[in-house]
């Protein structure tokens, strides 16, 4: 089952990734974006991250891409024109992009111990407990730094934003 | 019922060819909302690894480093997309070949 499920959503996860990146249209990128994020939430599950799978789905598939086919929807944006492409990205890009695969999957194959499999259920350690009692007591320097971070990119965000006042 | 495990190294490579593609987008693409979503694209990528040592290693430490990328990609998406408004304001297009003026 473990095996199933991984390879139908690896499998909606890559294609999904090909289409945005294939697509012309704004939009249709950011629907193949939502096809991934949700299909690596369920691969986020099997791996027994419970809290990181729900914060994909709402910070994610919720608040990011409503924000991104809200200013696709605002700008009224179209299908990108094909200007100029560069004879090198035409030529070497496929062949580079397979290159950088592989070299990462020997890598990956060559560098790493053996290793058990996943198993789903064999390790449940991301529970809300557990990354709430981790965030407030090892990692609260990191928590309150980036909460901070959080305000400034709203001011950020508010004043670049902002209709210029005369 | 036992099928056999999937491989740790099966989620390591997933991530490598989401991170690829994710370059790919950013390298090929013109248009700068999508260029923005291959940069999201590589953060997810990046975010599958982190979790799946973390399942490894027993630790949960991994999940907390995913959650921060994902905190500072929505504050980067907020930023980002705002940026992305005052250019279309400013120039009245999208195509980030147009957008140019620190070229020589």
């Amino acid at each position: 089952m473990d095996t199933v499920l991984f390879i139908v959503f690896a499998t909606v996860a890559v294609v999904c990734a090909f289409n945005l990146v294939l697509q012309k249209h704004p939009i249709s990128s950011a629907l193949s974006l939502i096809g991934v994020m949700g299909s690596l939430a369920v691969l986020y599950l099997l791996l027994g991250a419970e809290f990181i799978a729900m914060a994909q789905m709402i910070v994610y598939g919720g608040a990011v891409m409503v924000l991104f086919i809200f200013v696709i929807m605002l700008l009224n944006a179209g299908a990108e024109k094909a200007s100029g492409k560069s004879w090198f990205a035409q030529i070497a890009g496929l062949p580079l992009l397979l290159a950088f695969v592989a070299v990462m999957a020997f890598l990956i194959r060559a560098f790493l111990p053996r290793m058990a499999g996943v198993q789903f259920g064999s390790w449940v350690g991301g529970t809300a407990e557990r990354i709430g009692q981790m965030l407030f007591t090892e990692y609260l320097l990191p928590f309150e730094v980036i909460s901070i971070l959080i305000l400034v990119a709203i001011l950020g965000a508010v004043i670049l934003a902002r209709r210029e006042i005369e | 019922m036992h099928l056999p495990a999937v491989p740790l190294s099966w989620y390591l490579i997933l991530s490598a060819i989401l991170f690829a593609l994710g370059m790919a987008g950013f390298l090929y693409r013109k248009s700068v909302i999508t260029v923005f979503m291959s940069i999201e694209l590589m953060l997810n990528a990046v975010n599958l690894s982190f979790v799946s040592f973390s399942y490894e290693l027993q630790r949960i430490d991994g999940h907390i480093y995913s959650f921060f990328v994902m905190v500072v990609a929505a504050a980067e998406a907020a930023v980002g997309l705002a940026i992305i408004l005052t250019i279309f304001k400013n120039r009245g297009t999208l195509q980030i070949d147009e957008v140019d003026t620190l070229k020589l």
